[in-house]
């Protein structure tokens, strides 16, 4: 493969991996975009409660996994799981070169709502009896649980950031991995988008809009300053986090993270977060209406997978341009409570 | 636009601290904080905000809130809303935006750190689903308050500013990370101020899991001794205004410090466990100290993590003695968790403010519970309040998952 030697401040992707309700890996994604269809919603069981929640959940792995044998990862809940296979999808044959020290790795973990399982577990002993609340569980509640397992998998010593926030993080972790790698402080950067259901955030949710269907898995973006993929897609800007805390701020918001990305042109994609919810989408709708390229909602399909799910619609539309089917994409995120944020690809 | 970025200066900009707020068990504010680590004073004292009857440990470091929040932008209807982390977080932030004397704008940053944001909030609306599952009493205003970004919205909005979050979940080390990412933010040229920090509230859930892990001292804290068993949790919040030098002297503010170096590495050893002989710890202060240009001898005080767990204090021990070498013997050492205990996601970021009191008022403070110093240590540990001539210190901090940071600071004259 040739490798095309990047310009001072050119940020490459170089991988790309997902773990989704549509299965684990970014083909079954690609395939349930295609098919463009909502996945079948599964019923999760909300204790008190004879009425189930209804959620998209990841299905089990075949096969498992072997990463999942390793020591560290044999008790994880599974978003620990679900970043490890995104992250060791993105990066490949790189994943050696880490091991053996030859490639400095910087990782970037996204979450909203985090190890929300072990969380919910760990306070349930604690309220049955603190004094039998397993030692065990605890650790693994900690945000940056997840990061760090596949930091021990990877034998990845170098920068280790967990960032928390609403789904326009992950665009967020995106642009800080390009400036650890322009700022050569590492030689690859891993950036991942998790979450994992629960009854407990699927019932919060429940609380905000009765037919948001929550969903989980991740996904992970592997980026260089080089490419060694043909065709290679260039990271081309990432606007600036715009924030709000109403509905009114929201619209605002969204127009002016639309007025930073390139205006696009029928050739072009847009990966959206419309999730054919009009209460929750309007304020998205209404700064794209002007678009006039292909449209993809990967959140509509999926559900809403928090973290998880920018991540999939970075991922989604990388995919588009690794397979030709656009010269550019462009990413729009309005997240659920902090920030809207959009970022542009492009076929170098 | 986050990216491309614009050209980093060269050479980089100086950081320089215009502000500075601190809760901790010792009290609210600056003033009250410096006088009990000067004094080294010992703020441990039985729980009262959860049931500790059937917990192994029942003694924390709780901070006690005033009264009343300071005024704000915030209205009444919000602040009644704000869990025990966003008070202490709103405390420490507004004593640093007074001190600094920053007007209200919508271009700053705001980096913190924090291992459970508003987790009061989330076991109460646990507690609430289990228990009466019909009622939603309370409950949206919970999930919607629990999560961090919406309690460093608050805090915007507290203020008056606007500008990027960014929130670092690094265990332990969140707050010392948080306040390395604002110091490149300003160094890499991408803003010329930042609001950073840390905080955490003490929950019955983070207490319960260190006591599950038999983490907690039975006794008494007494990091880096021979006979120490343990830690003490405790709960507080620091916040800092950063903003480079030539912007502080322009509008003539008063500086408190600077901060000059910044190392963060990952121990990949164990998720809760670091490496026996510390290397991720030998790696962030060897980083530190290159970026801010200075070796070792010339750090004339190291504010350790020194937790008081068995395990963490050995490994720190032999880092630190690896680090500085044959200048270990020189260099005063000290865990101010020792009187407030280890304060998660606030403690890097208490301990920065810490460093700066020490610098600026030329003292150490000490590991006021130590009885019997670890021979592993081949540093002297402060153990009585002392005065010092101090030019630059460093701090420490280490948290599950390996998370690594150390932060060199300066003396400002």
């Amino acid at each position: 493969m040739k490798v095309l030697s990047s310009e001072p401040e050119n940020i490459f992707i170089d991988g790309i991996g997902a773990v989704s309700p549509a299965g684990w890996g970014v083909l079954p994604l690609r395939e349930a975009l295609a098919k463009g269809e909502p996945l079948p919603a599964k019923e999760l069981a909300r204790p008190g409660w004879a009425r189930p929640l209804r959620v998209r959940s990841v299905p089990p792995p075949s096969p498992r996994p072997d990463f999942m044998t390793h020591p560290r990862l044999r008790r994880t809940s599974p978003i620990t799981q679900y970043a490890v296979a995104a992250a060791l999808e993105a990066l490949g044959d790189d994943a050696a070169r880490v091991r053996n020290g030859s490639l400095r790795l910087g990782i970037v973990l996204c979450v909203m709502t985090g190890c929300v399982n072990y969380s919910r577990r760990f306070y349930d002993e604690t309220l049955k009896d603190p004094a039998t609340a397993s030692p065990l569980v605890f650790p693994e509640t900690v945000f940056n649980a997840p990061a760090s397992h596949l930091a021990a998998l990877l034998g990845a010593t170098a920068l280790n950031y967990t960032l928390l926030g609403d789904p326009g993080t992950f665009l967020q972790g995106l642009a800080l991995a390009a400036d650890w790698l322009l700022s050569r402080r590492v030689d690859g950067c891993l950036v991942a988008g998790a979450e994992e259901i629960d009854w407990l955030t699927a019932d919060a949710y429940r609380l905000f809009a009765r037919k948001i269907i929550l969903s989980d898995g991740a996904g992970a973006i592997y980026l260089r300053r080089q490419s060694h993929t043909a065709p290679s897609v260039r990271l081309h800007c990432i606007s600036e986090p715009h924030l709000f805390s109403s509905k009114k701020q929201r619209a605002h918001a969204a127009q002016r993270m639309r007025a930073e990305l390139p205006a696009g042109n029928p050739g072009h994609l847009l990966c959206d977060g419309i999730q054919n919810l009009p209460n929750i989408d309007a304020q998205e709708q209404e700064a794209w209406q002007d678009w006039p390229g292909a449209r993809l909602s990967p959140r509509a399909i999926l559900g809403e997978g928090l973290a998880a799910v920018s991540a999939w619609q970075c991922v989604a539309a990388i995919d588009a341009l690794r397979q030709r089917q656009h010269p550019a994409a462009s990413v729009s995120v309005v997240g659920c409570n902090e920030q809207a944020i959009g970022a542009h690809f492009v076929i170098s | 636009m986050l990216f491309p970025r614009k050209q980093p200066p060269v050479p980089p900009p100086r950081v320089v601290v215009t502000g500075a707020g601190i809760v901790t068990p010792l009290g609210v504010g600056w003033k009250a904080n410096a006088d009990g680590f000067r004094a080294g004073r010992v703020a441990i004292r039985p729980v009262t905000l959860f049931d500790v009857s059937r917990q192994r440990v029942k003694a924390s470091g709780e901070v006690e809130l005033p009264p009343a929040l300071p005024d704000t932008h915030l209205p009444a209807r919000q602040v009644r809303r704000l869990d025990r982390a966003a008070k202490l977080m709103l405390l420490a932030a507004h004593e640093a935006w007074q001190q600094s004397g920053w007007k209200p704008s919508t271009d700053l940053p705001l980096v913190l750190g924090t291992t459970s944001g508003g987790m009061s909030l989330g076991q109460d609306y646990y507690r609430q689903a289990i228990h009466t599952p019909d009622s939603h009493r309370r409950q949206p205003t919970r999930v919607l308050h629990y999560q961090a970004q919406r309690q460093a919205i608050d805090l915007s909005d507290a203020l008056g500013f606007g500008g990027p979050i960014i929130l670092i979940a690094n265990a332990c080390a969140s707050g010392a990370n948080a306040i390395g990412h604002a110091w490149e933010l300003i160094r890499n040229g991408r803003a010329q101020r930042a609001m950073t920090g840390g905080y955490d509230a003490l929950s019955q859930l983070v207490f319960a899991g260190f006591d599950s892990l038999q983490a907690l001292s039975p006794t008494r804290c007494r990091p880096f001794d021979t006979r120490r068993d343990g830690l003490a949790i405790g709960e507080g919040a620091a916040v800092l205004t950063l903003e480079t030098l030539e912007h502080s002297q322009r509008r003539g503010a008063i500086i408190l410090g600077e901060i000059v170096g910044y190392g963060t590495a990952t121990d990949a050893h164990h998720l809760t466990q670091p490496h026996p002989q510390g290397d991720a710890a030998f790696a962030t202060m060897t980083a530190a100290c290159q970026s801010a240009g200075v070796s070792p001898r010339q750090i004339g005080y190291l504010n350790a993590h020194g937790t008081g767990t068995p395990l963490n204090d050995s490994a720190e021990a032999a880092a630190i003695n690896r680090w500085a070498g044959e200048h270990a013997a020189k260099i005063p050492v000290s865990s101010t968790k020792s009187g407030i205990g280890h304060l998660l996601g606030a403690a890097g970021a208490v301990e920065v403010v810490i460093c700066l009191m020490a610098l600026g008022e030329q003292w150490l403070p000490p590991t006021s519970t130590l009885e019997t110093p670890d021979p592993l240590c081949a540093f002297p540990l402060v153990q009585k309040p002392a005065k010092a001539q101090l030019e630059y210190a460093l701090t420490n901090s280490f948290g599950f998952g390996g998370a690594n940071a150390s932060l060199v600071l300066r003396r400002w004259e």
